[in-house]
């Protein structure tokens, strides 16, 4: 096989590979609902916010 | 009953947090002095002259400010967005104290000359031998939150910051493979233009790992929580991810057009740093995007300043990298201080700024108060910092594009129209601004340490964050 067969081989696959992570993205039905609940994550934990800011569960500052 | 009585460790982040700024102003001090070198040579004394304080001054922003900042958030990141507490509190101390011996150890050594000469790479190998005790430490401790993660999903945050982590443990292995000759001196495994390719596989990609990759697990974190909004698009984040990722490991080349390394090789380096630019723009997008319909918050908030100009320095050094990539443009460029503007343009506006932010963020949550002892002071340093930025590139673009046409004019019998001296002659005013630039970013940082201790001061460190497992996850 010449070395130039195997240079398209890997570019038709890179291509694929990024068509598929596209697809994947935005194709799949099921991961619209996974990617929605993981862009959710930063604000899950608002207790350890809360703490860190020194304020009590009302968002009012700690009388200290 | 959801909770659970185990809290977060904030230690570890806060050490990084504080070294972060000390290291800033360290690392930007000795760049401030080999810039003014530049316009008065008689600074050049002893050891201390701009050939052995300048790999000092790469070695200090990248690895000592940038490389705390990148641990002090993604030891922060992984552990709020996985709902546990960091793996291994040892082995997250041995992370903290390690890199700061590499730092001493490497503003010990290359003042003295001990350098193998490979650029962003001088260490010489025992120090490079403890880069990599330090860095599968650090590996171990962030999969090894991942994997006790109390949450379904791995936030994108983490999926930069891992492939971070993976591509640099790749990187500084096989680019300092070398054969120690003595304790201070070893010579690198490869040889010729082969060392040269590998060399530059690992600069460039020193820039895409460490200098963005981590970086943009930063954005994708810090952004939305200061934004006080998800992420523009979580989709296009996925592609971003794979797409940066697959790219940057092919860009290298283009630091070597017109070189021994085969015509081929550099043709593959030019293509690939063009593709470069559609996953750098996609998430500089979804970086400013997220502020979409909240644009006002931008006005009387520093802190989203900070991060949303950083993405706009992002977005304008990666359109300008890939023009530089091209052959033409870069028979033009290179070797010029455009390369330097454009390094800056990266480094100060993109890295260092979205690392302020951050910080910004971080330190009064680490030292449980509602925010920096001054808000006011924040924009001081923002506007500091741009006009600082601004007025670096802009000269360095003057200043380069000159070098490059000076260098190539010749004369009707082909002879060169300038000697050398006369192009450096001609860039004095322009170091001259340079200077200036950089002394303000320097200030920027001194006023951030000033505020940054009146923060500490009358705080507490914070070490009763209590870890909730979120309420979909329990039973």
């Amino acid at each position: 096989m010449d070395i130039n067969d195997l240079r398209s081989i890997v570019t038709v696959v890179s291509l694929l590979t990024f068509l598929g992570v596209v697809w994947w993205a935005y194709g799949v039905k099921g991961n619209k609902q996974r990617f929605e609940e993981a862009a959710m994550l930063p604000f899950t934990d608002e207790d350890a916010d809360r703490a860190e800011l020194g304020l009590d569960r009302n968002g009012q500052r700690k009388a200290s | 009953m959801s909770e659970t009585q185990s809290t977060y460790n904030y230690k570890v982040v806060r050490q990084f947090a504080v070294m972060t700024v000390i290291w800033g102003i360290v690392g930007m001090l000795v760049g401030v002095i080999i810039a003014a070198q530049l316009v008065w040579p008689e600074l050049n004394l002893g050891w201390l002259h701009f050939g052995r304080l300048r790999p000092l001054h790469t070695n200090a922003v990248i690895f000592a400010f940038g490389g705390c900042a990148l641990f002090a958030t993604s030891y922060y990141v992984v552990q709020r967005t996985c709902h546990a507490r960091i793996f291994s509190d040892g082995l997250a101390a041995f992370t903290f104290w390690g890199w700061q011996l590499i730092i001493v150890l490497a503003a010990v050594t290359l003042p003295l000359g001990i350098t193998s000469g490979k650029e962003y790479a001088e260490l010489e190998w025992p120090i490079d031998i403890l880069i990599t005790l330090v860095w599968v430490a650090y590996a171990v401790v962030f999969f090894g939150t991942i994997a006790k993660r109390k949450v379904t999903h791995i936030y994108v945050a983490n999926w930069f910051y891992g492939g971070f982590i993976l591509a640099v443990a790749l990187l500084h292995v096989v680019n300092s493979a070398a054969i120690p000759v003595s304790l201070t001196k070893s010579y690198s495994a490869y040889a010729g233009v082969q060392d040269a390719m590998v060399q530059w596989w690992y600069g460039h990609n020193a820039v895409g790992f460490f200098l963005t990759a981590g970086f943009l697990g930063m954005m994708y974190y810090f952004v939305p929580k200061q934004a006080g909004r998800p992420v523009y698009s979580y989709r296009l984040s996925v592609v971003h991810f794979w797409a940066l990722i697959f790219t940057y490991m092919w860009a290298g080349p283009h630091h070597l057009h017109y070189t021994a390394l085969p015509d081929w090789t550099q043709s593959v380096g030019m293509l690939f740093s063009l593709i470069l630019l559609a996953p750098s723009w996609g998430g500089m997008i979804n970086g400013v995007m997220t502020l979409s319909g909240a644009w006002h918050k931008l006005r009387d908030d520093p802190i989203l300043k900070f991060l949303i100009t950083s993405l706009s320095f992002y977005g304008m050094s990666t359109f300008e990298g890939p023009m530089m990539a091209i052959k033409t443009v870069n028979a033009l460029s290179h070797y010029t201080d455009w390369t330097v503007g454009h390094v800056h343009s990266g480094a100060l506006g993109w890295v260092a700024m979205v690392s302020i932010g951050a910080m910004y963020y971080l330190l009064p949550r680490l030292f449980g108060k509602p925010e920096m002892f001054s808000v006011k002071l924040i924009t001081v340093h923002f506007w500091v910092a741009t006009i600082g930025v601004v007025l670096y590139i802009a000269s360095m673009w003057i200043a380069g594009v000159m070098q490059g046409l000076m260098w190539r004019a010749v004369n009707v019998d082909g002879t060169l129209t300038y000697s050398f001296v006369e192009s450096v002659k001609a860039s004095y005013p322009f170091w001259a601004i340079r200077f200036l630039g950089g002394l303000l970013f320097l200030s920027g940082m001194l006023i951030m340490a000033y505020n940054m201790a009146k923060t500490i001061a009358g705080g507490r460190s914070v070490d009763d964050a209590r870890i909730l497992v979120p309420a979909a996850h329990h039973a």
